[in-house]
């Protein structure tokens, strides 16, 4: 058990300080935006991340001859570390850069590389992920927006994406769409690159609990794209997605506690009052949440090793954020009862827990990610399933059947 | 960054199960309920693996290891139920010193500590578990070398060579070892809900003693160790009661199919599964704190004694309920992780004075970070 960096990270981390500590002073601030203001939000954050970029601190892992920094992925966790010691925002585009870029490192074109990478990667173009959809969340292979060949070679795309963060300052997005209905599920969908500024595009911002609007409701209708918008093989779709997911773990494995959920920030909010310290209900609750994001952080420990041991955090990482949302959730219950409605009225708690019954489906239900460890990780047998092998045109067909009947 | 096991402590995990499988310690103790008598001697085994000096300094003939490598001792312990008594004698050998120590950690004789809990935030005095009830007792008290007062519920003080007893003076806290056969020592057997756990009432009436050299943070050091020492037992019973409850789910059929294919059962076992992994996350938390981080080391056993209690609590019923009814007869295995889970959760200041701690770990922290 070593916690401590090899002479080789201590090294780069010297260099990250150091470089940060010469340029913070031009970081913008760690809040959100003001209402009203968002536009000067972006600008700053954009401008941010490309003097990230340009002193390779943004990309980390993303390959030299792409703009990126080369590295592994531990060196992006000192990265992310060190820019929380300076106190300054990391990059805007989290998606696009984390998840996005890597999917088209992978599977994109030669053209698509040398077009998108470099304004993606200094947040001159944002991103974003048009995956999910109003009725195909857990079951992401049940998405129904279509891209329906032209005479052209391009495609026409009509459908609606949901929780897609970003889409109304993003550039362009990347889309799972199907292409092919007579076939099983997984096997008619393409992914493309679509600008989010073509005709046909609608985008609704989807106010949550918070009142704030992190999401959108993306609406396409009959949108024109080239051929050459297809990343991956066409009718391939769903391994092109399956790597964006797989990142997204990597992501989820470096960034165990980039919730905030901290046992000493919730110890925080209750020392200053002695009764409730002194409280022996309050100090049960207390006692046992913060067990519970110690082991978060333990267990993120655990995680770092698979990845610089060359792995990846497995499947059971899902659960990471079963345990974070469950303490936090926990934890607002008892700052709440400690300070009473004012902390309900507005500010940092009633945000916490005004977002936290959202997260228990953000990134995956619950269910759907107890479904996966207990199927991949444990080796339990799966449910029966209704829709293997069947045309996706007849499966919708039997479940159109099934809500009349 | 290296947060897993290294190669030394697979290969002794390893050895630990080998040494502990020449018995059938699970059979053993479904006998030892009827008969608690039966309960196989498993000391010569661990003086034999050389876990009677794991943690003393070569110089006083141990083996130098750290309280990581003991939890990995004692999980492999809680896997099998095997009643190997180092809950008593691991925390005498951090107290312990010269003559003592030596003879402790060659095996020679075995110890049993007095488990005694040190100050909190908000309780400023040394205490031992009281015989019923919550209120905490005060630990007993010296005079000279003389010990008045008496602990409940002690691990492994039964056929011990030798009691480390904590006493205090002046509210300073000290520590004895104090031959169990002298005069003014009673030890008692309880009677245990667990019939792999022996357990007993120690009254120490104007006890002699001889003092040893450990100070207060020897003396919490311990009691820390002890936390993690019963939590790595239960995080092995939970890994014993997972596998259990996997294969049955697995076997087992209902209407057409496996119960391990219904979700409601499946999405128990993976919140076994959760609770394992976060209560190992926390073991090896504790292990790295012990050896690295001295002053987290409270704060990290006693969120693993948390984590653990928890992750066992609900294993050892989930392993009942998953085999249903005959999960929850005599002759099943599963009661028996239920009874270890049941009165661990009760030993060494109970699972509640743990989470207690935890928070007033934190809380203390926060008053003077800020």
């Amino acid at each position: 058990m070593d916690l401590n960096d090899t002479p080789e990270q201590a090294g780069y981390r010297a260099e990250v300080r150091a470089w940060l500590d010469a340029n913070k002073a031009g970081a913008p601030g760690l809040d959100g935006p003001e209402a009203g203001d968002e536009e000067r939000f972006i600008a700053e954050r954009r401008a941010w991340q490309g003097k990230l970029a340009e002193a390779n601190l943004a990309g980390v892992t993303w390959p030299a001859e792409f703009g990126g920094g080369g590295r592994g992925p531990l060196e992006q966790v000192i990265v992310t570390q060190e820019l929380s010691h300076a106190g300054v925002p990391g990059i805007l585009d989290v998606i696009g850069v984390g998840m996005l870029g890597p999917t088209i490192i992978a599977h994109g074109t030669e053209e698509h590389k040398q077009r998108y990478l470099a304004p993606m990667l200094h947040g001159d173009e944002v991103w974003c992920q048009l995956f999910s959809e109003p009725a195909a969340g857990s079951d992401l292979a049940g998405i129904q927006t279509k891209a329906v060949a032209d005479a052209d070679g391009g495609f026409r795309i009509s459908g609606q994406k949901v929780w897609t963060t970003n889409a109304h300052f993003a550039s362009y997005g990347l889309i799972l769409t199907r292409t092919n209905p007579e076939v099983s599920k997984h096997q008619g969908l393409t992914m493309f690159i679509v600008p989010m500024d073509a005709e046909g595009v609608t985008i609704r911002p989807l106010r949550q609990i918070t009142g704030e609007a992190e999401f959108n409701e993306v609406f396409f209708d009959d949108v024109k794209v080239g051929a050459d918008a297809v990343v991956g093989p066409v009718d391939g779709g769903w391994g092109v997605g399956l790597t964006t997911l797989l990142f997204e773990r990597l992501a989820i494995g470096v960034g165990s506690e980039g919730f905030g959920y901290r046992a000493d920030r919730f110890a925080n909010a209750i020392a200053s009052d002695p009764a409730a310290a002194a409280n022996s209900d309050v100090r049960q609750r207390l006692g046992h949440l913060a067990a519970d994001l110690l082991a978060l952080r333990y267990t993120g420990y655990r995680h770092l090793t698979a990845i610089a041991r060359g792995g990846l955090p497995g499947t059971e990482a899902a659960l990471g954020k079963v345990t974070a949302v469950k303490a936090a959730i926990e934890a607002g219950d008892l700052i709440a009862d400690v300070l009473g409605p004012e902390a309900l009225a507005e500010g940092e708690w009633s945000y916490l827990i005004s977002f936290l019954p959202g997260l228990k489906s953000a990134g995956g239900t619950e269910e759907i990610l107890r479904n996966m460890v207990g199927e991949r990780v444990l080796g339990l047998p799966t449910e029966p399933r209704l829709d293997k092998g069947i045309p996706f045109s007849e499966l919708r067909a039997r479940e159109r059947e099934g809500v009349t009947s | 960054m290296n947060f897993e096991l290294s190669d030394e402590q697979l290969a002794l995990r390893e050895a630990a199960q080998d040494a502990l499988q020449r018995e059938d310690t699970v059979a053993a103790a479904r006998e030892a309920l009827e008969s608690p008598e039966s309960l196989p001697d498993l000391w010569p085994t661990a003086v034999a693996a050389g876990w009677s000096g794991l943690l003393a300094s070569e110089a006083d003939g141990g083996a130098e290891l750290g309280p990581l490598d003991a939890m990995l001792i004692a999980a492999e312990a809680g896997r099998r139920l095997a009643p190997v008594p180092l809950l008593g004698h691991l925390p005498a050998t951090v107290i312990a010193s010269g003559e003592t120590l030596a003879a402790l950690a060659s095996g020679d004789k075995r110890g049993a500590w007095l488990p005694t809990m040190p100050p909190t935030d908000q309780d400023p005095d040394w205490t031992v578990d009281p015989e019923s009830g919550i209120e905490r007792s005060p630990a007993p008290s010296l005079s000279g070398n003389r010990v008045t007062g008496r602990v409940h519920w002690v691990p492994d003080a039964v056929g011990a060579d030798l009691l480390i007893a904590i006493a205090v003076e002046n509210g300073q806290p000290r520590a004895l070892v104090i031959d169990p056969t002298s005069s003014g020592v009673t030890i008692e057997s309880a009677k245990s809900y667990d019939p792999t756990r022996s357990v007993a009432h120690v009254n120490l009436a104007d006890a002699e003693g001889t003092l040893l050299d450990a100070d207060a943070n020897d003396i919490a050091r311990a009691w820390a160790l002890g936390q993690g020492l019963i939590a790595a037992e239960s995080l092995g019973s939970v890994e014993e009661a997972l596998e259990r409850s996997l294969e049955y789910s697995k076997e087992r059929y209902t209407f057409g199919r496996p119960i391990g294919s219904y979700q409601a059962v499946k999405h128990a076992l993976v919140e076994i599964y959760r609770l394992q992994e976060n209560a190992r996350s926390l073991m090896y938390y504790a292990g790295w704190a012990g050896d690295s981080a001295p002053e987290e080391f409270q704060l990290a056993a006693h969120a693993f004694r948390v984590g653990a209690t928890e992750a066992l609590d609900f294993a050892s019923r989930e392993l009942i309920s998953v085999h249903g009814g005959i999960g929850a007869t005599w002759e099943h295995d599963a009661p028996l992780f239920f009874r270890r889970a049941q009165l661990s959760r009760r030993l060494l200041g109970g699972a509640g004075s743990a989470a207690d701690r935890v928070a007033g770990e934190l809380l203390t922290a926060a008053v003077s970070a800020s």
